[in-house]
């Protein structure tokens, strides 16, 4: 199964923490967003590979906005 | 007196200090980013220099850009709020070097407050008592431990350059120790360019109170009571009042604090506006924890109950006048709450919500002052800290203060934006928060527990 990595609010990109090809485990963090002063990170939702990163760091971003995804092992 | 002071913040203390500047017939320079290009504290002030695009770096804490805004608009001082450049030694030096008065200490004090060991050592020359633990940074694990032993489980382990809850770890037992250690050094290192760490006792139970203190550049100081500040989550303050209600049942309490706050300010040759942070213990130990060398957040609680303008005196005092307010005529009016209103999601962790914001009306209640960052029909944006506005409650007691808060609360109008007004709200209505029962980890619980 493959799944959207995004954004779950607005903010700038502070930190790309995997890239695209990269084996992570259920609850890594993958990305870690910055809004209001405070780092938010995503974590991944299963274990998986990286298929591809959307994003740069210091992008901004909204929220619902797809930042990576994720193909399930 | 000044003729022209600008101000290097943005949001409510801004605009706030953009006011006190009005009152005291002083021109004021408000400075921006592109971000910030509508918001109240540029609409308020007599001018305003854009700084730079919007991350802070860029522009906020762009000391070249902000000391150019000074010179080009012939401002004789610069107040650097809360944050920002308020605690940064090298920009105060920087101005007193182009010939600008820094609204704040000298650059020596802002150094020996803003390390804590070193901060620590101060304290405890002058006779203040600090935690129990390390007499500065430790950097032998083997002493370490044997130190822990002697003073006993459980210790906190933390970073010497940080603040606000980072490189910082509560250690239960012994075998967990180095790993901690090893960790607050990594964090220290990455997070503030300094690995030096310390070690003390964890106190139980804690009490987070500080106690207000005013000095002029002659050496007369005075100090304007506690406020007390135990309603946090994640280290971060989120409803102070003046006065603290259990300093109120200690006997003896309040005395042994302020004197102990005005020994610290003596010790650095303090002058300006400074607060005093301490760690109380249910017995009513205390022990000093930092001094914040700047305006604090909740000094409107402080005012509300004193009567005293904290930041006209800032601006007084940096201008060289004499402080005239003496101890003895200063007193405790009734008392004071401030709640902190957020763009945050207390039903999501409390994540940040920046965002569209409809119509804001703040309350016109008898007893209520609201200090806002910002205004109807705007935008909140993801760039600066979630605080939106302040709501400060007095009344001639602890229950009409309550009170208001509610009734201010109640009667706010925000429409659009997500904020915690709401959780405050439910906040003054627990038996703990009426009861005054607290203690720095109560809010966490409840907020969890909702």
């Amino acid at each position: 199964m493959a799944d959207d990595i995004k954004a779950h609010i607005t903010g700038t990109v502070w930190k790309i923490e995997v890239a695209a090809g990269d084996a992570v485990d259920e609850d890594d963090v993958l990305i870690i967003l910055e809004s209001m002063k405070m780092e938010m990170p995503i974590e991944a939702p299963f274990d998986g590979t990286i298929t591809e990163i959307l994003c740069a760091e210091g992008d901004a971003v909204q929220e619902g906005q797809v930042l990576a995804r994720i193909d399930e092992d | 007196m000044f003729d022209k002071v600008l101000v290097a913040n943005r949001g409510e203390i801004a605009a706030r200090i953009v006011a006190a500047l009005r009152t005291h017939g002083i021109a004021s320079v408000a400075i921006y980013s592109e971000a910030d290009a509508d918001a109240p504290h540029v609409r308020a002030a007599d001018e305003a220099v854009c700084v730079g695009p919007p991350p802070v770096a860029q522009s906020y804490l762009d000391q070249d850009a902000v000391l150019e805004a000074a010179r080009a608009t012939g401002a004789q001082a610069i107040h650097p709020g809360y944050g920002l450049l308020s605690e940064n030694a090298g920009f105060a030096r920087r101005c007193r070097d182009a010939g600008l008065v820094f609204v704040g200490p000298t650059p020596e004090a802002i150094e020996a407050m803003g390390d804590k060991a070193q901060a620590r050592a101060t304290a405890a020359a002058a006779g203040v008592p600090v935690v129990p633990g390390s007499d500065g940074p430790i950097d032998d694990d083997v002493a370490a431990a044997a130190l822990a032993e002697r003073i006993g489980f459980p210790v906190l382990v933390k970073a010497a350059g940080g603040g606000g809850g980072i490189g910082m770890q509560v250690v239960k037992k012994a075998d967990r120790l180095g790993k901690a250690l090893q960790s607050c050094r990594d964090r220290g290192r990455s997070s503030f360019g300094n690995d030096a760490v310390y070690l003390e006792k964890f106190v139980e139970q804690p009490r987070h109170i500080e106690v207000q203190v005013l000095f002029d550049a002659h050496g007369h100081g005075v100090h304007l009571f506690e406020r007390e500040c135990s309603v946090q989550r994640r280290h971060q303050k989120v409803i102070e009042e003046a006065p603290s209600p259990f300093v109120e049942t200690m006997p003896g309490l309040r005395a042994g604090l302020t004197e102990a706050a005005l020994a610290c300010a003596r010790a650095i040759g303090y002058r300006n506006a400074g607060t005093v942070e301490f760690i109380v213990d249910p017995e009513g130990h205390f022990y000093f924890i930092e001094m914040n060398t700047r305006l604090q957040v909740e000094h409107p609680i402080t005012e509300a109950i004193t009567g005293v303008d904290i930041v006209g005196w800032q601006l007084r005092i940096a201008a060289g006048e004499a402080l005239t307010l003496q101890q003895d005529q200063l007193s405790i009016d009734g008392h004071a709450i401030e709640c902190r209103l957020c763009a945050e999601d207390p039903a999501l962790k409390f994540i940040p919500r920046p965002g569209p914001l409809g119509r804001f009306e703040p309350p016109a209640l008898e007893g209520v002052r609201v200090d806002a960052g910002v205004a109807s029909n705007s935008q909140v944006t993801p760039y600066y800290d979630s605080l939106v506005a302040k709501l400060i409650a007095h009344g001639p007691d602890r229950a009409a203060a309550i009170e208001r808060a509610r009734a201010g609360l109640d009667a706010f109008v925000i429409e659009t934006l997500t904020t915690n007004r709401d959780f405050l709200r439910g906040v003054l209505d627990t038996d703990t928060f009426v009861a005054a029962a607290y203690d720095t980890g109560w809010l966490e619980s409840y907020a969890k527990g909702r």
